[in-house]
């Protein structure tokens, strides 16, 4: 019941990214390790982790800052730049390349969508995964959490499109 | 047209339901309720594991639940009116779903109520066996528990299969005041979704089998360490928890008993490494999930230091029921030193995916041919790879070994988890082997040299060996290099990694020899994350 849930703010001017950091530690102080649930809660905030969040966090929890550097980037959930307004990940592992993940990506790749990359008008970042627990319905892509199964090319086009909706 | 009576219409809340449409049949089935036009109620439950026909929609009829399936958003109207409330015939008919033959055909221990009942409903779990297990465990010393799981030889579903009541026993051992439960939801590997199917499916049944493992060895404190891949299971079981602790199953004084018990749920944050147990460990502790060396074992010394009990969703899942029914009624079921049921997962390019439960034992080929039926292509099938990306390649003339963790380790394999990934023969091998390779050098925990740099090196080494470099070098300088990961490496990331790599030579040989375009690989980040 914890990361994840948005943080409530009482007017904009103190959304800065130290107080944001303070009241996400705050909230997961009780915890044991809490560094991780931290991070959860501060990427849900601010849809990535920004390096002037790393001396506060590592203040904070009594850290040095090349540990908190350290477990940033020792994850791939963890952006230090934030992502598209939307980001559809794309499933590489091999249930889905035996169903024909890599059609998916050269499609995206040939509509401008690299790996990786978010599209220069902040709309899209296309990413790879490895496996999203649907190994039998592939190939498989998410979209902003939402999983979608037996994507072909065309159904990939509609959802980089946003027309598949709901 | 109209039932008299609300009928009672089930559309899974699993998210591979949902992925092919599930909530929009759901909303269809609600929205044609809201307009009066018929009376039914609909029950999200988990899914049956017959993921080719989700989604798949059932109708509580006296004639037991009636199944119709792959059901499209737009053909629940002409459903409805064709009586599908009352069970009648339409061409998505397919009749009682326990009577299905692929159905029939399992056993299902660990997956019994999975796809039955509503997952999130306490007495949904409680009609149809839910907490007998823990009744009876709380019943009994902790050292009885122990011996129970033991002789029952239920084996560490996560891969390794380590006798689950031996490492038990080792934590009940320790005299430590603060002990712990891990769960190990990280289910990394393709072509596993088992976990994620119990989360989503029987949350509950989880939760018992973590609290039956506390009252065990000694434990007051439980970690669910959930990959972040998986929103919906991360969600369906901080629910359930939720719901547990309002119903006194998880808290202070545990069903009336003198247990304390309470259960937290971690999120993973997209590390494959972190399913390896000691570096979910270290990422439970808040850092990086770097591997620790073996001894000490995380029974003795585990999550913060303490005695910890680190085990496989699967694992226990399983617990509960071999509680309920006795440990000899679970061990009569497998072969050899396989007890009891395994959950096979068919995945990849299959006609028929899904789960199948069955006593150890049975052949891949009845697997993948008769349950799985064949291709989803129509194409040969060319090979599976069997136990996750770290499993062998098979090829068809070893489709008759028995799914068995010694004749898989006997013939140059591994069950795993389970997971069975099928190819057609349109499938490019030394591409495969390629993956594995990349897939180690991208998600290497980076502490050993042979595992971090070695596998950089594998992907170059088998790139010239494709491009007809010195072929005859480059293949004796891949097998150095393979017996040197798996010689010099910490864990099994490392460790295991030549054995898709190699199967893929020996079996396919032919695929090295250049001709068959190379799979595309995109390193994301590669130099971070593997320090
Ligand atoms: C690289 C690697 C990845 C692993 N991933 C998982 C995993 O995703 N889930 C899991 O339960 N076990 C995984 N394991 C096995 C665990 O280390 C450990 O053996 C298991 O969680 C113990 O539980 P069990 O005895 O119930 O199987 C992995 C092991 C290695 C070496
Ligand atoms: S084998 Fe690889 S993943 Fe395992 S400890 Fe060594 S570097 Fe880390
Ligand atoms: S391999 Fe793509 S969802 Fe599992």
């Amino acid at each position: 019941m914890t990361e994840g849930e948005a943080i409530m703010t009482t007017s904009g001017s103190d959304v800065t990214v130290e107080s944001v950091v303070r009241r996400a530690v705050a909230r997961h102080r009780g915890e044991r390790g809490p560094l991780l649930p931290v991070l959860h809660a501060l990427q849900a905030e601010l849809g990535h982790v920004p390096q002037e969040a790393v001396p506060v966090l590592a203040e904070e929890l009594n850290l040095s800052r090349a540990d908190v550097h350290g477990v940033v980037t020792f994850y791939h959930d963890f952006r230090r730049e934030p992502a598209g307004r939307t980001t559809v990940r794309i499933c590489r592992a091999e249930a889905c390349q035996a169903l024909g993940a890599d059609q998916l990506v050269r499609y995206a790749s040939e509509s401008g969508l690299r790996l990786g990359e978010t599209t220069p008008d902040g709309s899209v970042t296309v990413e790879q995964v490895f496996c999203l627990g649907n190994c039998a319905l592939g190939p498989s892509v998410e979209a902003d959490g939402r999983l979608y199964g037996r994507v072909g090319p065309a159904r990939l086009g509609a959802i980089l499109n946003g027309t598949v909706s709901s | 047209m109209t039932s008299t009576s609300h009928a009672t219409v089930y559309v899974p809340r699993d998210s591979a339901a949902r992925s092919v449409g599930a909530d929009e049949v759901a909303r269809a089935l609600q929205q044609a309720s809201e307009r009066g036009d018929f009376a039914l109620d609909v029950v999200r439950n988990g899914s049956r594991g017959m993921l080719w026909l989700e989604p798949l929609v059932e109708v509580a009829t006296p004639q037991g639940r009636i199944g119709y399936g792959p059901v499209a958003p737009e053909d629940v109207d002409e459903l409805l009116a064709a009586g599908m409330l009352d069970g009648a015939d339409h061409p998505l008919r397919l009749g009682v779903v326990d009577e299905l033959p692929w159905l029939a055909r399992q056993n299902r221990v660990t997956f019994a109520r999975v796809g039955v009942t509503d997952p999130l409903s306490t007495e949904d779990y409680e009609a149809h066996g839910g907490l007998a297990g823990l009744r009876a465990a709380l019943e009994l010393a902790p050292a009885d528990v122990v011996a129970e799981v033991t002789a029952s030889g239920l084996r560490g579903r996560g891969g390794a299969g380590f006798p689950a009541g031996i490492k038990w026993k080792t934590v009940l051992d320790c005299a430590d005041e603060l002990k712990f439960v891990c769960c190990n939801a990280d289910e990394g590997d393709s072509g596993t979704f088992a976990d994620r199917m119990v989360m989503e499916g029987d949350p509950f049944m989880l939760i018992e089998g973590m609290t039956i493992a506390a009252h065990a060895v000694g434990a007051s404190e439980g970690y669910l360490y959930i990959r972040s891949e998986y929103p919906d299971a991360i969600a369906t079981m901080r629910q359930a928890i939720g719901i547990a602790r309002e119903h006194g199953w998880l808290g202070r004084n545990i069903l009336g008993s003198a247990l304390d018990f309470d259960l937290h749920v971690r999120v993973g944050a997209g590390a494959y490494i972190c399913g390896e147990e000691t570096s979910m460990l270290e990422s439970l502790e808040g850092k990086r999930g770097m591997v620790r060396a073996k001894p000490p074992i995380p029974a003795i010394e585990g999550l913060f230091g303490k005695p910890t009990v680190v085990n496989n969703v699967l694992t226990l899942a399983t617990v509960p029921v071999v509680l309920a029914e006795g440990a000899q009624a679970y061990q009569r079921l497998g072969v050899e030193r396989s007890r009891g049921t395994q959950v096979f997962q068919l995945g990849g390019n299959i006609a028929h995916g899904g789960i199948v439960e069955t006593a150890f034992g049975i052949t891949l080929r009845e697997l993948i041919e008769e349950y799985g039926g064949g291709t989803h292509s129509g194409r040969p099938i060319r090979t599976a790879q069997v136990g996750g990306p770290l499993g062998a390649y098979l090829p068809e003339s070893m489709f008759d070994l028995p799914m068995d963790y010694e004749a898989f380790a006997a013939a140059g394999a591994m069950v795993g988890h389970g997971g069975v990934v099928v190819f057609d023969d349109t499938v490019d091998m030394a591409a495969q082997a390629r993956f594995a390779m990349e897939f180690c050098a991208e998600e290497s925990c980076g502490k050993c040299t042979p595992c971090r740099v070695g596998a950089v090196r594998g992907v170059e080494v088998i790139d010239k060996i494709v491009a007809g470099t010195h072929r005859d070098e480059n293949l004796a300088l891949l097998e150095d290099l393979c017996d040197l990961m798996t010689e010099g490496s910490l864990c099994a990331m490392g460790g295991l990694t030549p054995l898709p790599v190699r199967s893929a030579l020996t079996h396919f040989p032919d695929d090295f020899l250049g001709g068959r375009r190379l799979l595309e690989i995109h390193p994301v980040r590669a130099t971070e994350g593997t320090a």
